[in-house]
């Protein structure tokens, strides 16, 4: 189970900055080093080091045994993790891009987050299954979606989405510590790839020792007393650059990153609400049935006589497109969500 | 098949050339006119033409994330396919497809970028051939990265217990990303995966293109005649990198030169000369197909790029009525310029 989170502002202020997949992937080896049953499989993971720079030079510490490339048979080895972590192991299984987990989605939610409760409690299934998400690079409808609320529906799994590099780094030490299947999903855009340039915000000190985050713990990355803005992975920079963006106008929003969708903090929400009676909330993943809808569910269930307007966005029921004028229109941009702001606080 | 095997090679070179631009000096995978990801298959054109050449317009093929050799050989509108890859509102799919997602009903041609996702449907197609009574066909390519897939093992099966017409492709480069072939499996001959399913499996080399047809022939015929399905393994050549930006470091250097070396463009041409073809008649074959594949990017070029609205068209064939509402209200949100309507 998770332990106790460090004091997160003397931590983000150490003066060594990584990018998001840097940070990744020294808590990885940070528990590799330290628990001879971790192990990370998944296709391109060796030598190619992560096709988004996931598992970049773990192969040259920990061999070939223990982060092993994997025939392209996603059902064979996400399940044979199932497996192992049943035996009592802490595999980590990258399913490369978060859109690939048709091919394999029976050991996911029928094995994976399910056998814990059909066995009664007698198994647990301690493994953390990583995938990238997320557009804004054109790549189409079978490569660019995010999926969050497709993982957090179904009941089993813990799902995770940093933002930043802290979070990204205490958040993986808390998966694979956890006794629980945890769904860590990383966006493409905020990994700090040479090829695929991120906005400013996901680079962030990162303490060199270990530390974890707890799960359901939201974290307020802006302060804010007009409009609280609720959001996940690379659009909390697409809202703190929006927020920024009506500072001059005298508009104060707050920015709430859920960090973690299982659990939900469904009191920062609250609280949040409480005070700015306003709730956006953006998310790259589809609108309907998805995490916007989940979270003003909890809002009016919760602050229903606090709120006095709703508003959300997300990729509008429609496949990712291709060409970019397409992609743009349908992905929120900070414009989107200024422009959302500016209309709640009307 | 000479013609098209040097039409996709050109297409390529030139597809390579405009995919580079806004990209340099620093490569930035989102800049430039064709965004998003780019599999080249040079080294494997002897593939797809030699396949493709016993296909007509009704034969249906399915092609993986690697597609443009096994498209053009098709006969898939060069010019339309081209402003697809450029992400334009004339293109093949309307900007919506990407050169991963190339699908063209006029030769029955489709693609899937998820791995050994091609071949239900060409199974699916085979189906209805039979169904139909008509001596239609049905071939899938895919990769030997792909052939681990349940995807591609179940359709195998299903093919065979129902003596489906249809031929599955394997093209082998050797190497599935970073992976090389004998890393994930202990088969080197992929067509014996034939064997389990008690269909005919057979192993050819791309270098000799005329080796590629006949087995093709072989096989597509049996499928015609009513003879059930089989698999053709093509031993093919990768002489780029895995996507366009893979800088290959896993790979190691005299593997890239032999690939390179081996070209069964060159190897074609010599055998056509040798069967008394002139020099002059092969110039003439490579001019033409780069005149052709120099107009279809230059008019893809000149396309406008979709408009945004467009990008809620097409979810469904027969749109729901309540979309109007649904959709319509989010849809005036997302692309609203100023007066915001509010929520309803
Ligand atoms: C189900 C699934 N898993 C993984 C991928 C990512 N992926 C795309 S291409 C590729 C390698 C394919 O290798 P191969 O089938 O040999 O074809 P090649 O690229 O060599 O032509 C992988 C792993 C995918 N598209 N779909």
């Amino acid at each position: 189970m998770a332990t106790e989170s460090r004091d997160f502002t003397e931590a983000t202020e150490t003066d060594r900055e990584l990018t998001m997949s840097r940070a990744m992937v020294e808590a990885i080896a940070w528990e590799m080093r330290e628990n001879e049953e971790v192990f990370y499989m998944g296709e391109d993971v060796a030598d190619y080091g992560g096709i988004f720079s996931s598992t970049t030079g773990l192969l040259d510490e920990f061999g070939r045994d223990r982060v092993m490339d994997v025939p392209i048979s996603e059902t064979a080895f996400l399940g044979a993790a199932v497996g192992a972590a049943q035996a009592g192991m802490r595999p980590i299984a990258e399913l490369m891009f978060v859109d690939f987990f048709g091919v394999a989605m029976d050991q996911i939610y029928n094995n994976m987050a399910k056998n814990t409760y059909m066995s009664g409690g007698s198994f647990s299934v301690p493994m953390v299954l990583t995938t990238a998400v997320g557009g804004t690079y054109n790549d189409a409808g079978q490569h660019s979606q995010t999926l969050y609320g497709t993982f957090a529906h179904l009941p089993g799994m813990k799902v995770v989405v940093p933002s930043t590099a802290y979070d990204a780094k205490g958040l993986m030490h808390s998966a694979i510590r956890d006794d629980d299947p945890v769904v860590y999903m990383f966006h493409k855009r905020l990994m700090g790839l040479g090829w695929m340039p991120s906005p400013p915000g996901p680079k962030t000190g990162v303490p060199e020792e270990d530390y974890t985050i707890p799960f359901g713990e939201a974290d307020i990355k802006r302060h804010g007393s007009d409009v609280t803005v609720v959001t996940l992975g690379l659009h909390v920079h697409r809202a703190l650059d929006a927020a920024s963006q009506l500072e001059d106008d005298g508009i104060d929003a707050e920015v709430v990153d859920l960090r973690t969708l299982v659990p939900l903090d469904t009191e920062t929400i609250l609280d949040s609400v409480r005070k700015t009676g306003k709730l956006l909330v953006v998310d790259e993943d589809y609108q309907s049935f998805g995490v916007t809808g989940e979270i003003i569910a909890r809002a009016a269930e919760g602050a229903l006589d606090d709120l006095s307007a709703v508003k959300r966005l997300a990729i509008p029921d429609v496949p990712i497109p291709y060409a970019r004028s397409l992609e743009d229109e349908v992905n929120p941009g900070t414009d989107d969500i200024a422009a959302a702001i500016r209309e709640l606080h009307e | 098949m000479y013609e098209q095997m040097v039409t996709a090679r050109y297409y390529e070179e030139r597809l390579q050339e405009e995919y580079l631009v806004g990209k340099q000096p620093a490569f930035d995978i989102s800049a430039g006119p064709i965004p998003g990801e780019l599999h080249l298959a040079a080294g494997h054109e002897s593939s797809g033409a030699g396949v493709c050449i016993h296909l007509r317009d009704d034969d249906t093929v399915t092609a993986p994330h690697r597609p443009h050799h096994i498209a053009i050989a098709k006969g898939v509108d060069l010019k339309k396919m081209t402003a697809e890859i450029f992400g334009r509102e004339t293109g093949l799919c309307r900007g919506k497809g990407g050169h991963m997602h190339l699908f063209d009903p006029d030769v029955n041609f489709a693609c899937s970028g998820i791995i050994a996702q091609g071949c239900p449907p060409a199974v699916g197609a085979a189906m209805a051939a039979k169904k139909r009574n008509t001596d239609s066909v049905a071939v899938a390519f895919l990769g030997e990265g792909a052939i681990d897939q349940g995807g591609f093992l179940e359709s195998l099966n299903l093919a065979a217990v129902q003596d489906l017409p249809v031929v599955f492709v394997i093209e082998d480069n050797d190497w599935a990303i970073s992976m090389p072939k004998d890393r994930v499996t202990d088969v080197e001959d992929g067509s014996r995966r034939a064997l389990g399913f008690d269909m005919p499996g057979e192993r050819v080399d791309s270098d000799d293109a005329v080796a590629v047809y006949e087995a093709a022939e072989r096989a597509i015929m049996r499928a015609r005649d009513g003879n059930g399905p089989s698999l053709i393994e093509v031993q093919v050549h990768r002489r780029m990198g895995h996507f366009m930006g893979d800088a290959e470091a896993y790979r190691p250097e005299a593997d890239i030169e032999r690939a390179k070396q081996r070209d069964s463009i060159e190897r074609l041409a010599d055998d056509l000369r040798a069967h008394g073809v002139e020099d002059d008649e092969l110039d003439e074959i490579r001019e033409r197909a780069h005149e052709r594949v120099d107009e279809a990017i230059a008019w893809a070029k000149e396309q406008p790029e979709p408009d945004p609205s467009t990008a809620y068209e097409n979810v469904f064939t027969n749109p729901p009525a309540q979309a109007a509402t649904d959709g319509g209200a989010n849809t005036s949100d997302a692309s609203s310029d100023g007066d915001e309507g509010g929520d309803q």
